[in-house]
């Protein structure tokens, strides 16, 4: 998939701009930026996950839009992002699984999902952009890898877990020289 | 005086320090009865990285790999990469992001080979209470809880701030460290006499000294280095992060900014207008740590939220 990726994003992004979702409406980026070149690795799918639609074919299963607990199957998601007014299928897509959609219902690769993370913080997608808000590793004056909000949050519980600290510096009156 | 003709005038004085010297059998005696042979007088007498000639540069290098080949039983590669033209760093970290999770710090001590022991590492990161804001008597570096962020708590890494006015450079009495054209305030390790007057002049707590011959286990020395960065240093010397001038001079991101898991850490090219270190100069709330000591450090922080 990830060879592929700028090339899929380059062929759908034009074309979701072109629908003029409000959500992308978000003030320009700079001169000299271009939205267009993300490298972004691929999400970050528990092994074996993906394609959805290997498990949620629609011949053997069904797609079932009813709005309920989940059980046998993902009951281990617990969405801490906005539950009361949110569930599975408002992101992913209920008759291709391996999409995820827009309010609109626009379908999106799961490549490009932050398009549907700036639906509501379009904010954080604009510093995003331009290397302000997320990370970005590789050469400072040329090609980076951008990490997808979903590297860093959990869409099902956005909020930064916690970490261990590595160890505290060792205080002066501690260090000796070795002998 | 210009900055141009004051260092010419140092040079000259420093040159004429070292022809006398040069010249004095004395010196050279007293290389050989320490018993360090030609190696160890042509070190003596090795001059300031800024006045070598390529040639000179070229033969320093060989026998500084050698001496650390043979110290620590590995190759080691020290290069010697100039200032890229039309480029001036700059650094940005955002307080509204940092977890205090000190990956940073252990990144950097894996490749900037200091002591581990004794200990010595490069940037600090101080937890402080948001009640507070930033507060150095509420400090505190040595935080140690089972997770980061601390409920009512922010954290604040230091490290050299590359002052664009750094008074480590103006208390240096033999011109040891100096500003790059690039702004990377760095070090030349053979020259540095061990007075710690920089480290008294720095505000930032940002110089280390080598007390003792620097311990590092040879597996974890890192072989890439840089003349004026972190190659092996010899005890008796201070030193100090260099914006990791061995892998920006070749357009890579710091060890700091490539580690740091909520992407805190903002690196690039001040000069280039379209850089994203520009844009958060222009876009956010930014502060200077002490800026009213005028030091005018490139290292800025700023509130991403
Ligand atoms: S690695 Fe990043 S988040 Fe962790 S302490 Fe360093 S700057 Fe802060
Ligand atoms: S922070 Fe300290 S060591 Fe770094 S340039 Fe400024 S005065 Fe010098």
């Amino acid at each position: 998939m990830a060879p592929s990726t700028p090339r899929l994003l380059r062929t759908l992004l034009p074309g979701l701009l072109a629908l003029g979702r409000l959500a992308l409406a978000t003030p320009p980026a700079p001169p000299g930026v271009d939205p267009m070149d993300i490298q972004a690795p691929p999400p970050p799918f528990t092994d074996g996950i993906f394609p959805c639609s290997s498990c949620h074919d629609p011949k053997t299963m069904p797609p079932n839009p009813r709005r309920r607990p989940l059980e046998g199957m993902h009951a281990d998601i617990e969405l801490h992002h906005g539950p009361e007014s949110r569930w599975c299928l408002d992101c992913h897509d209920l008759l291709n699984r391996d999409r995820l959609h827009l309010v609109g219902g626009e379908k999106v690769e799961f490549t490009a999902s932050y398009l549907l993370c700036g639906q509501c913080h379009g904010d954080k997608l604009r510093d995003w952009r331009v290397g302000v808000h997320g990370k970005r590793t590789g050469s400072w004056n040329g090609p980076k890898q951008y990490f997808l909000c979903v590297h860093c949050h959990n869409p099902h519980s956005p909020r930064f877990r916690p970490l261990k600290p590595l160890p505290p510096p060792v205080p002066p009156d501690r260090i000796r020289a070795r002998k | 005086m210009s900055d141009d003709s004051s260092r010419h005038l140092r040079m000259t004085r420093r040159n004429s320090r070292r022809a006398f010297l040069g010249g004095a059998l004395a010196a050279a005696a007293g290389a050989l009865a320490t018993g360090c042979g030609k190696e160890g007088m042509e070190a003596f007498l090795q001059r300031n990285f800024r006045e070598l000639s390529r040639d000179d540069l070229d033969r320093i290098i060989r026998r500084l790999e050698g001496e650390a080949q043979r110290k620590y039983g590995r190759r080691i590669r020290i290069g010697a990469e100039p200032a890229m033209q039309g480029v001036v760093f700059g650094y940005a970290l955002d307080l509204s992001r940092c977890v205090g999770c000190r990956r940073c710090v252990h990144a950097c001590v894996k490749e900037n080979n200091p002591s581990r022991d004794p200990e010595i590492q490069w940037i600090r990161v101080l937890e402080m209470e948001k009640e507070k804001g930033v507060d150095l008597e509420a400090a505190d570096a040595y935080y140690d809880p089972a997770e980061v962020p601390r409920e009512g708590h922010f954290y604040m890494p230091v490290q050299c701030q590359q002052c664009r006015n750094p008074p480590c450079v103006k208390v240096c009495p033999v011109g040891a460290t100096w500003k790059e054209k690039d702004g990377i305030v760095v070090v030349d390790y053979n020259w540095c006499i061990g007075c710690r007057y920089c480290m008294a002049a720095c505000p930032y707590g940002a110089r280390h000294f080598n007390w003792a011959e620097p311990g590092i286990p040879s597996a974890d020395l890192n072989p890439v280095t840089h003349y004026l960065g972190n190659r092996p240093r010899p005890k008796g010397v201070v030193e100090k992060c260099t914006f990791c001038i061995q892998r920006t001079r070749k357009g890579l991101y710091p060890a700091c900014v490539e580690i740091c898991p909520t992407g805190s850490r903002k690196f690039g090219n001040l000069a280039d207008p379209k850089s994203e270190i520009r844009y958060i100069l222009e876009n956010k709330r930014v502060f200077l740590f002490k800026g009213e000591l005028n030091t005018q450090p490139r290292f800025f922080y700023f509130y991403g939220v």
